[in-house]
């Protein structure tokens, strides 16, 4: 399927990541927005605000974060694509409607511009410490996945992978940015609307009296029916059967909980990205994603020029995690650095997948200004000793 | 590769400034061009600055580290980011509100921006007065490329004052030039 | 009671309850307690749907959580079960993004009125063209009787053993102040008038909000010694007075003291889309297509010439 060009402002564009995110959302066929402001995310809402009208959409500031985290399911239950975006505390808050959009099986795109933290921490500066929350923030088991884009072109073109996985494996979709890329100004080039190509949602088409709302099929994704279609299905947040009727029993939670955390496990093959440089006969490999990923590029450059082979992993799609990936890095290297502005969060996936193979280390960073790119360098100079 | 901070006080058109630049460079000079800015709670009039990095290859680290170019409209903008400039770099100043402490190698230009904006008629075209200058006496970007960016990046019923203050910038930098 | 012959009951009478075409028959018994006045709402209910008439395929049913937050599961419309207090922005988001359905949320005075508070008061104050339906029974049940935002001064709960010293809420007045298009209060008592208030409901535009008291005939009887569900009854019965229009300042419930019910309030004020199309529409002209609006004209040519 191809992009609305309705939503599509074709061009060369000047743009923070914020705003192309929202062109991003747009160009998917995003038509339903709930939001609550935060900062440094205001940007994709107001940006959102502003265009919808003209292209057919519903914009809604809500009363808060939990208003704006459910409504967006509610809306995707009309065959509509729906987003919020938020930060820090909004992103806390959010945390128990994406365990609800994970067990309703719903597609919707919910997008974190990180501050630091913990708690109201630094509303205008950047944090890349939300990352262990985006994966086990909501209670219970489940898989998600979680896109980090490094520049204000990526955040246009990570916000439609974003909708198009969510649709594909109906199930909510995050986009991890950050503060920096948010509000840095880059050149942002928005193709022509049959240049985008988007995932169409599975719908059921069988006997409607037969309809199961959550029967899989083969790929473990059930197919979805709109709400106002005559099947009167149910849903519910309790653990259910294919009827979509509660069942409160182990036997029917392992069936459930294991096919939505499988239906990604089994499909993680197509979903993981990354960018992989130099890595053949690295002495050193630098993992890092988001801005870090740009910050860390600087010190790469430096510890080359001094003659150190150092390859560079940059993550994509940080969840699910390339495990396979960092594993076979490991047995190649002799260390593998993470830089993230956290103190250690990916960091201990990479310690995890390596499983001692290498030695494992992290640049610590509290956040609220990007790494100094002779910190990492040294850290790299730590590794070869 | 150009490392560029536009400052002055908060409520100048400061962030546009680097915005129109880092526009004019990455859309129509065909370069790539990043712009960053400090965000803050800080009420208008204070300090305030954006950054801009531009470069004929891909820009990976995003951030100006020791700016070869300081746009100052203030002299508390002045202050605070003068000690950063890069030996032999080049300072751009509002002549009337800046008072420079010259160091050895670095290159001055001076424009009364703020006074020919307000003979245009208005103040708030102050930056466009600063960025017409701007334009003439650095070579970051082309004064073509400049002409097709501030459309689309001031107020529409404003864009022909604009231009005015970006045309008389101009003017008075080529002359500059010819007179060193 | 005489025990009832079997053999006098005809065949067509015990294989289908009247109401089986709107419920799922296959989740039934149901959880609730004998004289637990949460089935007499949904009695109502279903006889307001059979009364009013909607295309039930486009009807969507939205609970929260708690003994009410149930009712949903058991509806045979698309329905939905959401988070705790949630269920007024689940069903803003459906009700936006497919403004052709009629979208009801049917939970209970705990999940409404306390945790989903915020979503309550901003919903009536857009005029959010939904149906709200309140089962207050002043207490949290399914949690095992805990004080809630609605239980009366002195009233004993699991959490308030030696009775709250709370006030509570007045629903129908904060409803009015928010700006409810439609409001109304019955009690479990009130089977017809409140079905015609649901009724009214389904063909209000605007935000309704209807309060149904109801006995919480294990828990809160048991607690504050009110005997059974029907001495429940007997109260509601005694106690309670009919007053249409009356002043909302004066619809406060006092323990075991009158209570007031009647349809309250019932004026126009735009709705949400309303509201966005009318301001769009002056500021976008024609660039502006209006939001959620049937066809108008236009497409009736349209299907003329298709026909």
């Amino acid at each position: 399927m191809k992009a609305d060009p309705r939503g599509v402002l074709t061009g060369a564009h000047y743009l923070d990541g914020d705003h192309a995110c929202a062109e991003g959302a747009l160009a998917a066929g995003c038509r339903f927005f709930a939001g609550y402001p935060i900062t440094p995310s205001t940007e994709v809402a107001e940006r959102i605000a502003a265009r919808f009208p003209e292209c057919g959409g519903v914009f809604i500031q809500m009363e808060d974060e939990l208003a704006s985290s459910i409504a967006i399911i509610g809306a995707a239950w009309t065959g509509k694509k729906s987003m919020t975006v938020t930060s820090g505390p909004g992103f806390s808050l959010m945390q128990e409607h994406i365990g609800l959009a994970v067990m309703l099986e719903t597609p919707c795109v919910l997008v974190n511009v990180q501050r630091g933290g913990p708690s109201t921490g630094l509303p205008t500066l950047p944090g890349q410490a939300d990352m262990m929350q985006a994966r086990w923030g909501s209670h219970g088991d489940y898989e998600i996945i979680a896109l980090a884009p490094n520049s204000p072109q990526e955040c246009f073109d990570f916000t439609i992978d974003c909708f198009n996985l969510s649709e594909k494996y109906r199930i909510p979709v995050l986009l991890m940015t950050d503060e920096c890329v948010g509000h840095m100004t880059e050149r942002v080039i928005i193709p022509q609307a049959e240049e985008i190509d988007l995932v169409e949602r599975k719908y059921y088409h069988g006997d409607k009296s037969k309809y199961l709302p959550f029967k899989p099929d083969k790929d473990m994704i059930p197919p979805m029916v709109k709400a106002g279609d005559g099947y009167r299905f149910h849903v519910t947040g309790l653990t259910h059967d294919e009827r979509g009727y509660p069942v409160m029993s182990w036997q029917c939670q392992e069936v459930l909980v294991r096919r939505l955390v499988e239906k990604i496990k089994n499909n993680a093959d197509e979903i993981y990205r990354y960018e992989e440089e130099n890595t053949d006969n690295a002495d050193v490999v630098i993992v890092s994603y988001g801005i870090s990923s740009r910050v860390a590029s600087r010190a790469i450059d430096l510890a080359r020029k001094q003659g150190v082979k150092v390859g560079f992993i940059r993550l994509i799609v940080v969840w699910p995690f390339p495990e396979k990936k960092i594993a076979e890095l490991a047995a190649k290297t002799k260390a593998l650095i993470t830089v993230e502005m956290n103190y250690g969060q990916i960091a201990l996936e990479v310690e995890r997948c390596a499983h001692g193979k290498c030695k494992t280390l992290l640049v610590p960073h509290g956040g609220g200004w990007v790494h100094d790119p002779q910190d990492i360098l040294a850290k790299i100079k730590e590794a070869l000793q | 590769m150009h490392e560029i901070r536009f400052s002055g006080l908060g409520g100048q058109g400061i962030i546009r400034s680097g915005f129109i630049v880092g526009r004019a460079c990455s859309i129509y000079d065909n370069k790539y061009a990043t712009m960053t800015q400090s965000f803050g709670p800080e009420a208008r009039g204070s300090a305030c600055s954006s950054q801009l990095v531009v470069s004929e290859e891909k820009i990976l680290y995003p951030y100006i580290t020791q700016p070869h170019i300081l746009v100052s409209m203030s002299r508390e903008a002045y202050e605070k980011y003068e000690p950063e400039l890069q030996e032999d770099g080049t300072l751009v100043i509002d002549e009337d509100l800046v008072s420079p402490v010259l160091r050895a190698q670095i290159r001055i230009f001076k424009i009364p921006a703020t006074r020919f904006a307000e003979e245009l008629g208005n103040r708030i075209i102050a930056n466009l007065v600063m960025l017409g200058f701007f334009t003439a006496v650095t070579n970051v970007v082309s004064y073509e490329a400049m002409k097709k960016a501030i459309p689309g990046s001031v107020p529409d019923r404003a864009l022909a004052l604009n231009m005015k203050g970006f045309e008389r910038g101009y003017a008075y930098g080529r002359e500059q030039l010819k007179q060193q | 009671m005489n025990p009832v012959d079997v053999s006098e009951i005809k065949k067509e009478n015990i294989e289908y309850h009247p109401m089986e075409h709107l419920l799922r028959m296959d989740r039934i018994p149901h959880i609730w307690c004998p004289a637990c006045g949460i089935g007499t709402a949904v009695t109502a209910f279903v006889s307001a749907l059979e009364k009013a008439k909607p295309d039930l395929d486009k009807v969507s049913i939205v609970s929260g959580i708690g003994c009410t937050g149930r009712v949903a599961g058991y509806m045979k419309l698309d329905s939905f079960h959401t988070t705790h207090g949630r269920a007024i922005p689940f069903a803003t988001g459906l009700k936006l993004a497919n403004p052709d359905l009629k979208v009801v949320v049917f939970s209970g005075d705990g999940d409404l009125v306390a945790i989903g508070g915020n979503h309550l008061i901003h919903a009536a104050r857009r005029n959010m063209d939904i149906v709200v339906i309140c089962v207050n029974n002043f207490i949290y049940g399914m949690t095992g009787g805990q004080v809630g935002a609605t239980t009366p001064e002195t009233a004993r709960c699991s959490t308030s053993p030696y009775g709250n010293f709370e006030p509570p809420f007045n629903l129908p007045l904060l409803m009015e102040s928010c700006g409810a298009s439609y409001v109304a209060r019955w009690t479990a008592l009130h089977i017809r008038r409140l079905t015609d208030s649901i009724v009214d409901a389904f063909n209000k535009r605007g935000f309704s909000f209807i309060e149904v008291i109801a006995p919480c005939s294990t828990l809160y009887a048991r607690w504050n010694r009110l005997g059974s569900g029907l001495d429940i009854m007997k109260y509601y019965h005694e106690q309670s007075i009919t007053r249409h229009n009356a002043d909302p300042r004066d619809l406060k419930i006092d323990f075991q003291k009158p209570i007031i019910v009647g349809k309250f309030i019932d004026r126009e004020r735009p709705t949400f889309i309303d509201a966005m199309n009318q301001r769009f529409s002056a500021v976008f002209g024609d660039r502006y297509t209006p939001y959620g609006v049937p066809a108008g004209p236009r497409s009736d040519e349209k299907e003329g010439v298709n026909a």
